[in-house]
């Protein structure tokens, strides 16, 4: 069904005989074979557009950084789920965001909120839970919206978030625009149910959703191999007829095609799409996290060869984007989150009488 | 003014939202084209179209998010749960999302979905499907758990959870949704045909929630209950020949408080009657909050007449049912306290 025809007016063709829909399952799930070199093809190398994806990631670099020593200086309690190692995935993803799109995650959110464009300032003072956090201080780390920037949280609740952004997708299919919505989890929440029941009601509904896997090898302290009777997560959908495609998701570059692939997909109509993003975490799943599951030889490499921030450097290089320029993003980043450190540690605690607010539109209390 | 019975009342209100707002929906398990396996969304596909009137998957955990996903842009689903004894798997996104995501937000983004369920016993159901699982939301902070007992109550109630801007859990109690069935299982069954209760006006109108609505006015006690057990509650009186007060609470979160307070100052007796299970029931809360605010005016201990703390069993429906005689053999024991 062609998605201008969309819309309450027009009734959705469940009944045809075309709901198993999608691709032969021959051909399901594509692979797009990453190169030998595990980069992707480096495509439209704009200057400025490449000094942005290395401000975008080096912001959320700089922040989570921040944010960690806040958390080792007892200003941040509670569960603080770090984002270092993944920037090019939200930071790619967010060049096929259009207005009206929304993005919905899981409890590590921080990158996510950041290349979204909210504002640091209030991410921060959510984490130390401040009345100028932005839910006010009564979400906390995992827990964060913002209508503007079309984020819809933030869920601490490992997978629950894959069902809501299908129902999003629904709104997006119901109204009749040719937005979408991007659902991203990890490798562990791949593992939950609701994930497909999510996907079969996607593909049968044809909804306008991108699900973004975001592997980072392991759920918790768990190695994919461990929990996953099958590792290779783009083709989780295949049962549904959902194509998927692995993603080199330490390439920026790599990232920004592969979504821009998927989004047309899912905004022409033709139902949902898999991204599997091979990414990797650098510091623990969380920040009482020892990380024991793993070698520090493996973290190491991983840093120093994969880097998605490194990356970028020599093509910004090739592109003639000379070291003042780049000196003044980082010079630009640091002050950003200087200010938001500064703002998180200042703004005042929420008052107690904001406990019993927001619970029902009208307080029962 | 037409007589309709519960499920046609109810079908009536689903209806009258859909044609009022077009961000109002409806979809579960059999809805759509087949109308749901007790008819309250027959036709609704026919008149609306596959678009707003659909089938679900069985996946009630999909189910609620979907439509959790749905009412955080804008969408106000009206879902069904086929059997409230199915609700569990889509209990952690109600718990985990729905009731939290207004707090969390700080109160930037909403959560306007109905669940409704039909629930409870007397059906020869078993353990799977005569349960009353209203005290696992009323326990939760951020839904909204209502309950009616008429044909008139049901929609009305229901056009107030749809326009509600909070998730509503919208308990049926399947039982009476034929007729005012009161307990006593070995007579024959009434109709609501001709009850003045199953008079139900054509289009709009709203019943707030958290206004309980007195059934009988009376003097020895108050008797607090919703749902079926608002007619066995009606049937006990008599039986006792108790000159009993009889609230139907309508709603349990939010709750009338101020109804039941009145009531049980001016009787002095209290009796809280529910089909769930006793222990940690909402009869707890119920005597709980009676006894905190009308300790002074209380001159007998408060009696629950509840489901048993076992598994709905499907032998002994009637005796773990709370029938017109338990019912009848508390008013009693609050009369000689």
């Amino acid at each position: 069904m062609a998605r201008g025809a969309r819309g309450p007016a027009a009734p959705m063709d469940f009944t045809s005989g075309e709901l198993s829909g999608g691709e032969p399952l021959s051909s399901t799930p594509a692979v797009e074979q990453v190169g030998a070199d595990g980069r992707g093809a480096a495509t439209n190398l704009n200057p400025d557009e490449l000094l942005k994806f290395y401000h975008d990631m080096l912001l959320i670099r700089r922040f989570e950084e921040r944010a960690g020593q806040l958390y080792g200086m007892g200003l941040i309690g509670g569960f603080c789920h770090l984002y270092i190692g993944q920037e090019a995935i939200a930071v790619g993803m967010q060049q096929v965001f259009k207005p009206g799109d929304q993005i919905i995650t899981g409890y590590r959110d921080h990158g996510h909120m950041l290349a979204a464009g909210m504002d640091p300032k209030e991410v921060m003072a959510e984490l130390t839970g401040r009345s100028g956090g932005s839910s006010k201080g009564k979400g906390g780390s995992m827990h964060m919206f913002s209508t503007e920037a079309g984020f819809y949280g933030g869920h601490g609740i490992v997978g629950a978030q894959v069902a809501l952004g299908t129902g999003l997708a629904f709104a997006d299919w119901y109204r009749g625009t040719d937005n979408c919505s991007f659902a991203y989890f990890g490798d562990g929440a791949a593992n939950q149910g609701q994930v497909y029941e999510s996907f079969n009601m996607a593909q049968l509904w044809k909804l306008p959703v991108v699900y973004v896997i975001e592997n980072n090898q392991y759920a918790m302290g768990t190695a994919v191999e461990r929990s996953s009777a099958t590792t290779e997560f783009h083709m989780r959908g295949a049962s549904f007829g959902i194509p998927g495609e692995q993603v080199d998701g330490m390439d920026v570059l790599a990232v920004r095609d592969a979504g821009a692939r998927a989004a047309e997909r899912v905004r022409s109509g033709a139902g949902p799409i898999i991204l599997e993003m091979k990414t990797y975490r650098y510091r623990g799943h969380s920040m009482s996290d020892p990380a024991k599951y793993r070698t520090r030889d493996e973290v190491d490499q991983m840093r120093s060869t994969r880097d998605p921030i490194e990356h970028i450097r020599p093509l910004l290089d090739g592109a003639g984007v000379g070291a003042d320029r780049i000196k003044a993003v980082d010079d630009e980043v640091k002050s950003v989150v200087a200010e938001a450190v500064q703002f998180a540690q200042s703004s005042p605690e929420p008052d107690p009488r904001e406990l019993y607010t927001d619970v029902y539109l009208e307080s029962l209390a | 003014m037409p007589s309709l019975n519960m499920i046609q009342a109810l079908n009536s209100g689903i209806d009258t939202a859909m044609s009022a707002d077009p961000n109002v929906l409806s979809f579960g398990q059999d809805t759509g084209y087949f109308g749901g396996v007790f008819r309250v969304t027959d036709g609704l596909q026919r008149k609306h179209g596959l678009t707003r009137s659909f089938d679900a998957p069985i996946a009630e955990g999909g189910i609620v998010a979907t439509a959790i996903g749905m009412a955080v842009y804008g969408l106000r689903p009206c879902v069904e749960i086929q059997f409230a004894d199915y609700i569990y798997p889509g209990y952690d996104q109600l718990v985990s999302e729905a009731a939290k995501i207004r707090y969390r937000s700080g109160g930037e983004f909403t959560t306007p979905i109905t669940v409704r369920t039909p629930y409870g016993g007397g059906i020869f159901g078993g353990q799977t499907h005569s349960q009353s699982p209203e005290s696992l939301f009323t326990h939760i902070a951020g839904l909204k758990t209502v309950v009616p007992s008429n044909p008139y109550d049901a929609k009305g109630m229901l056009l107030a959870a749809i326009a509600d801007d909070d998730p509503v859990l919208f308990f049926e109690p399947k039982r009476i949704y034929n007729g005012p069935f009161d307990g006593w299982h070995d007579r024959p069954v009434k109709p609501w045909a001709g009850h003045e209760l199953a008079e139900v006006p054509e289009g709009s109108y709203t019943v707030p929630l958290g206004q309980a609505r007195t059934m009988r006015e009376g003097s020895d006690l108050t008797v607090l209950a919703y749902g079926t057990m608002v007619w066995v509650s009606l049937a006990a009186a008599e039986e006792a020949g108790v000159d009993a007060e009889v609230i139907d609470l309508r709603s349990l979160v939010p709750l009338d408080i101020d109804a039941i307070v009145a009531s049980v100052k001016k009787t002095g007796r209290c009796v809280v009657v529910h089909e769930a299970p006793r222990t940690s029931g909402y009869g707890a809360e119920l005597s709980a909050l009676v006894q905190e605010r009308c300790f002074h005016h209380l001159e007998a201990p408060i009696q629950r007449v509840t489901g048993w703390d076992t598994p709905y069993p499907h032998a002994f429906e009637w005796e773990y049912f709370p029938g017109p005689k338990r019912v009848a053999e508390a008013m009693r024991r609050a009369m000689e306290g």
